[in-house]
């Protein structure tokens, strides 16, 4: 009955697609000039990270309702073995805790450091995975915590057994990781038995870093922990990221080809943890030079004594 | 009546190809997903031209961009072009048997990769390893059952 209506639809109308596909393609050239080169899309991006976040949330709430029923509908038998779990659990902590604090006097004492030890770690703040992009140009995650949790750019991400990632795009409600994985991600570390210095890049894939900068005749082999450096200005030093799965020298490459495991497991806990740090800490990360660096050393502090800082904050 | 629905299949297929695209997935699965935000605009663009097409592209595109958090404008241009590739084409396409129109989808969603890919390279993002190529694959694949779903050949059902 209303078929003149719909073939309306049938055929192109208004100006020609050549024209309109030009007056486009100009516009998103132009839009890639400017958030590439001019950072005028800052803002705009911070907007659409505030819209996009509940979308997030609303395309995470299967996965969401999945886990809440789960847990609902957990029998009491299985709660109890996995209560027993966490209490055992706890107990090796307790020991571990006890142990630290010895050796951190005990550190102490070497260091000749007349006040106690204080954590490097001064402040955390566990966060919910609420998005995730894994592929092979991309290993990033979306979790629900933002700038006005006091999230800023560049700030190390934990999980329970090592290193994630770290914050890039921070919006108000949400901001992006991106995880060591991500074959745009390095992160400064160190050989836990020789101490050799390198950079674990990330692959593309699900838990492989590489190492692509160390020599033919470097003291490394399978099994070996990599833990950061504390150079980079993100990481604090002698965090476990990753542990060396494969080793390879082959005489016509000049540089050993090392693979290694990333021990933070995204599939795992639905929880990550930010941290902030004590920036006089012998341990925290140390900025190479100081060029835009600096800053997430300045807002750690700005959170701590928030008073006294504001006023010197850029 | 009719008009409204057309409409609404037409928004409601928009907006679930957006959430198929950026929905998260486990890993290995999210390396088949075929791209379909890019699909449906192709749909729109060789089924009603007058509805889908060139701008249609370049929104669904610019969303990506914004959702995925890439330079603004990549997926825009990506999918604007091979929309209006598409339109160029529509009568020619849609006159093919769906065993032909397949070819022409998955020459359109290898273009678009590309096109995302030298992006990739200009603006110095990593450029990923072939699994790239696998969401064409799917979405050649996908593309008959997609016709039909998003609504079939509209120009004859109706007549």
């Amino acid at each position: 009955m209303n078929s003149s209506d719909a073939s309306r639809y049938l055929s192109t109308r208004g100006a020609p697609a050549g024209l309109r596909f030009v007056i486009y393609a100009v516009l998103a050239l132009a839009l890639m000039y400017l958030d590439q080169r001019g950072r005028w899309l800052e803002s705009i991006r911070y907007g659409l990270q505030a819209i996009a976040y509940p979308i997030e949330i609303a395309l995470n709430s299967p996965a969401a309702a999945w886990q809440w029923s789960k847990e609902v509908f957990e029998d009491r038998a299985a709660l109890q073995a996995e209560n027993r779990e966490l209490r055992q659990r706890i107990r090796e902590l307790e020991q571990l805790a006890l142990r630290r604090q010895s050796l951190e006097r005990e550190n102490a004492a070497l260091r000749a450091i007349a006040k106690p030890a204080v954590d490097v770690v001064e402040k955390y703040l566990p966060a919910q995975i609420i998005g995730s992009e894994f592929n092979s140009q991309q290993q990033r995650l979306t979790i629900d915590r933002g700038a006005v949790n006091g999230v800023f750019d560049r700030q190390a991400v934990v999980a329970a057994a090592g290193v994630l990632g770290q914050t890039m795009r921070v919006g108000p409600w949400s901001s992006e990781i991106i995880l060591l994985t991500d074959p745009e991600h390095a992160v400064p570390v160190q050989i836990l038995r020789t101490g050799v210095r390198t950079l674990a890049v990330g692959t593309g894939k699900r838990d492989q870093l590489t190492l692509p900068f160390l020599p033919l005749q470097t003291d490394i082999r399978q099994g070996d922990r990599l833990v950061t450096s504390g150079l980079g200005g993100v990481f604090p030093a002698g965090y476990p990221v990753a542990i060396v799965t494969k080793v390879k020298r082959d005489g016509g490459i000049p540089l050993a080809q090392v693979e290694a495991q990333t021990l933070a497991r995204v599939d795992r806990d639905r929880i990550v943890s930010l941290l902030w740090f004590t920036t006089d800490h012998p341990a925290a990360p140390v900025e190479p030079g100081q060029a835009q660096g600096g800053d997430p050393k300045a807002k750690a502090i700005d959170i701590k004594k928030a008073d006294a800082s504001v006023s010197s904050a850029p | 009546m009719r008009r409204w629905s057309l409409r609404r299949r037409a928004a409601a297929g928009l907006i679930s190809s957006f959430v198929l695209q950026v929905v998260p997935l486990p890993a290995v699965l999210g390396w088949f997903r075929p791209s379909f935000a890019v699909i449906a605009v192709l749909y729109w663009s060789i089924a009603a031209p007058g509805w889908g097409g060139v701008g249609l592209g370049f929104l669904m595109g610019l969303a990506l961009d914004a959702y995925l958090g890439v330079v603004l404008g990549q997926h825009a241009l990506a999918t604007a072009f091979v929309a209006y590739i598409a339109i160029r084409q529509h009568l020619i396409i849609r006159n093919k048997s769906m065993f032909e129109q397949t070819f022409y989808i998955a020459g359109l969603l290898l273009l678009w990769q590309i096109i995302i890919w030298i992006i990739d390279g200009w603006t110095g993002h990593a450029l990923g390893s072939w699994t790239r190529l696998l969401p064409i694959v799917t979405g050649t694949l996908l593309w008959p059952f997609a016709w039909e779903w998003l609504g079939g050949d509209l120009s004859r059902s109706r007549r």
